[in-house]
C-alpha cells in the first residue's frame, strides 16, 4: 500500500464577520466564538481589531493566519506613523492589505478580511478582500461561516434588493446608525440560531466621522468609547452576549 | 582580482558584501517580505525590482497551492479564489468598446455582484479581469506603475503593444505556478485603437475582437453577428451591452450587471453600469443606441403572434410594431 503524505497547514475556525458603511460612519462586527470541527476552542477570541483612530479590521477563516496578518498590518501602520507622523488613510490601508495578502499568493493566508472606517473625505467605507488580496469598496459585506445566511438579509435590508418602494417614494441610499446597529444585532442573533459555528459573544465596532453625534448608540446599552482623535473621529465598541449552545 | 580568491575568501570586501546580501535575503525570506511595492516606512522599495513571494517549504509548492485553492479539481478545498466571468472588447472605426459583467462566484455561491472587472491602468489603458480576481487586480496595477515609469524615463506614453508584452512576459515568468488570468489590454496609442489578449499561459494575441471567460461563447454569438468595422459609436456601445446581456442570461457564472467603457483617441470614458435584469425587461433606458425595449425574448416578441400574447406587465413598452 503506497503511503501518501500532504502538507496541510490550514484549519477552519468558524465564526462570522460583518461590516456596513453609513454616510458618515462604519460598523464592523464579529462573533467571538472560535471552533474547530464540532468543538469550541474558546468563547472569546476577538475577530475585530482597531487599527487606527478611523480604521477597523475584521478577520475570519484560519485564526492563526488571521492573528499574524493583523499583527503584520499593525506593524506596518506603526512604521508609517513613525515615517509620516500621521495615520495611514483608509484607502491606503486597503491597498496595503492587498499587497500583504498577495505577497503570499503561492502560500496564502487562509483569511477573509473586511476593513471598515472613515475615508479622508469623511465618508464611511467598507472594503472586502479575498484570501489572496483582490478587494473592492462596498456598502456592506458579510463573510465567514454564516456568510450565506447573513449576506442575503443584508442585500434585502440595505440594498433593498427585490423590494419596491411605495409609489412616489424611494429607498434611502444610507441608513441611520441606530437602524444599522439593530440590523447587525439581528444578523448575528439569527445566524447564532441557525449556524453551529456562530455564537457566544458579539463585538461591534462603530467608527464615527467628525461631527457625527453618538446618538444612535444611546439605546444600545454598554457602548464603550475606545478612542477619539483631535479632529473628532470616534471609535466605540459594543459587546453583547450571544447564545452559548 | 583573481576570481577564485574573491569567490572563496571570507575577508575581502566583496565577499563580505555577498555574505551580507545573503543574510539579508534570508531574513527577507523568513519574514516573507510583505513590503512589496507598498511604502516601507517611507522608503520605497521599487529598486528591488520584481516583487518576491513567500513559497511553502515543500517539495512541490505548485501542487500544494493546487491542493488548497483549486476548486475546479476539488470543490471542498478551503481557499476559494473568485472565478467566472464574461468580458469582451472589440475594435472598430470609433475606437475600442470594452464591456464586462460584474459577478464573482466562489463555487456556486455568488460572492459579489458588484465587481469592477475593468481595471483602469491609466487614463488611456484599460485591462479586463477574467480568472483569478486578485491576480488580475494586482498585476494590472503593477503594470500601471511600470507604464508610468516608462513615461517618465522616455518622455512618451507606452504603446499598447509594449504594455501588453510587459504583462505577458511577467506572467510567463510565473508559468506553471498557478496564476490564472485572461485579460485584454485595450488602449489608443500612436498606431490607433489596439487590443491585445494576454493570458497566464503566456499567450499574447493582437486582434479586433475578443471575449474571455465562462460566458464568452454566448457573448461571441451576439458579437460576431453584429460586428462591423464601420459601426457607429452608438451601435458599438449597444452591441457591447447586448453581448454581455446574452452571456449574463445564459451563463450561470456571469450576470448581475454590465460595465461599459469606450476608448477614444484621448483616453477612455466610462459609459455606465447596466443591470442585467433591467436590460432583460426594460432595456438600457434612455441611452444612445438603445433599442427602446427589453432584450428578453418575450419582451421582443410580445404580440407578434398568437403564441406570444402581449405580456401583461408592459404598460410602458412601445406600441407593438411589425418587424421585418
Amino acid at each position: 500500500m503506497p503511503q501518501q503524505r500532504q502538507f496541510n497547514p490550514y484549519s477552519e475556525n468558524g465564526g462570522t464577520i460583518l461590516a456596513i458603511a453609513g454616510a458618515d460612519f462604519a460598523v464592523v462586527a464579529g462573533d467571538t466564538r472560535q471552533s474547530e470541527g464540532y468543538s469550541i476552542q474558546t468563547r472569546y477570541a476577538p475577530k475585530v481589531f482597531r487599527l487606527t483612530d478611523k480604521a477597523v479590521l475584521a478577520v475570519n477563516g484560519f485564526a492563526a493566519d488571521g492573528n499574524i496578518l493583523v499583527k503584520t498590518v499593525k506593524q506596518r501602520l506603526e512604521w508609517y506613523r513613525h515615517a509620516h507622523a500621521k495615520d495611514m488613510p483608509l484607502r491606503a490601508i486597503a491597498r496595503l492589505i492587498q499587497t500583504i495578502l498577495y505577497a503570499k499568493r503561492f502560500f496564502p493566508y487562509y483569511v477573509y478580511n473586511i476593513l471598515g472606517g472613515i475615508e479622508e473625505d469623511g465618508t464611511g467605507a467598507v472594503y472586502s478582500f479575498d484570501p489572496v488580496g483582490s478587494y473592492e469598496r462596498e456598502a456592506c459585506r458579510a463573510a465567514g461561516a454564516a456568510q450565506a445566511l447573513v449576506q442575503p438579509f443584508l442585500d434585502n435590508q440595505i440594498y433593498f434588493k427585490n423590494q419596491k418602494p411605495k409609489p412616489g417614494q424611494s429607498h434611502p441610499t444610507h441608513l441611520p446608525l441606530d437602524h444599522v446597529l439593530s440590523l447587525v444585532i439581528d444578523s448575528f442573533t439569527s445566524a447564532t440560531e441557525r449556524h453551529i459555528e456562530v455564537g457566544d459573544g458579539l463585538e461591534i465596532y462603530v467608527v464615527l466621522a467628525r461631527g457625527h453625534s453618538a446618538q444612535g448608540l444611546s439605546n444600545i446599552p454598554g457602548a464603550q468609547e475606545i478612542s477619539q482623535t483631535d479632529e473628532g473621529e470616534r471609535v466605540f465598541v459594543v459587546r453583547r452576549d450571544l447564545k452559548k449552545d | 582580482m583573481n576570481s577564485l580568491v574573491s569567490k572563496f575568501s571570507s575577508s575581502t570586501a566583496t565577499s563580505q558584501l555577498k555574505q551580507a546580501k545573503k543574510h539579508l535575503q534570508q531574513e527577507e525570506e523568513e519574514y516573507g517580505e510583505p513590503a512589496m511595492w507598498g511604502s516601507a516606512g517611507g522608503f520605497g522599495n521599487m529598486a528591488a525590482g520584481i516583487p518576491s513571494f513567500q513559497i511553502p517549504a515543500v517539495a512541490d509548492p505548485t501542487s500544494f497551492l493546487r491542493l488548497h485553492t483549486d476548486d475546479a479539481a476539488d470543490p471542498s478545498c478551503r481557499i476559494k479564489i473568485q472565478h467566472g466571468t464574461t468580458t469582451l472588447a472589440f475594435r472598430f472605426q470609433g475606437g475600442v468598446i470594452v464591456a464586462v459583467d460584474s459577478r464573482a462566484t466562489a463555487g456556486s455561491y455568488i460572492a459579489s455582484g458588484t465587481v469592477k472587472k475593468v481595471i483602469e491602468i491609466n487614463p488611456y489603458l484599460l485591462g479586463t479581469m477574467a480568472g483569478g480576481a486578485a491576480d488580475c487586480q494586482y498585476w494590472e496595477t503593477y503594470l500601471g506603475i511600470q507604464c508610468r515609469l516608462h513615461e517618465l524615463r522616455n518622455k512618451e506614453r507606452i504603446s499598447v503593444a509594449a504594455a501588453s508584452k510587459y504583462l505577458s512576459n511577467l506572467v510567463y515568468s510565473y508559468k506553471g505556478m498557478g496564476l490564472s488570468m485572461g485579460t485584454m489590454i485595450c488602449g489608443w496609442d500612436k498606431t490607433g485603437p489596439r487590443i491585445f489578449y494576454v493570458d497566464s499561459d503566456g499567450t499574447r494575441l493582437k486582434g479586433d475582437l475578443f471575449s474571455v471567460g465562462s460566458g464568452s461563447t454566448f457573448a461571441y454569438g451576439v458579437l460576431d453577428s453584429g460586428y462591423r468595422w464601420d459601426l457607429t459609436d452608438e451601435e458599438a456601445q449597444e452591441l457591447g451591452r447586448r453581448s454581455i446581456y446574452a452571456a449574463g442570461h445564459r451563463d450561470a457564472y456571469s450576470g448581475n450587471s454590465c460595465n461599459l467603457y469606450h476608448v477614444k483617441e484621448h483616453g477612455w470614458t466610462y459609459l455606465g453600469n447596466y443591470d442585467i435584469s433591467k436590460l432583460h425587461y426594460d432595456g438600457p433606458g434612455d441611452v444612445p443606441g438603445s433599442a427602446g425595449h427589453g432584450y428578453g425574448y418575450s419582451e421582443r416578441t410580445a404580440g407578434l403572434s398568437s403564441a406570444n400574447d402581449p405580456a401583461p406587465s408592459t404598460e410602458n413598452a412601445p406600441a407593438v410594431s411589425v418587424q421585418a
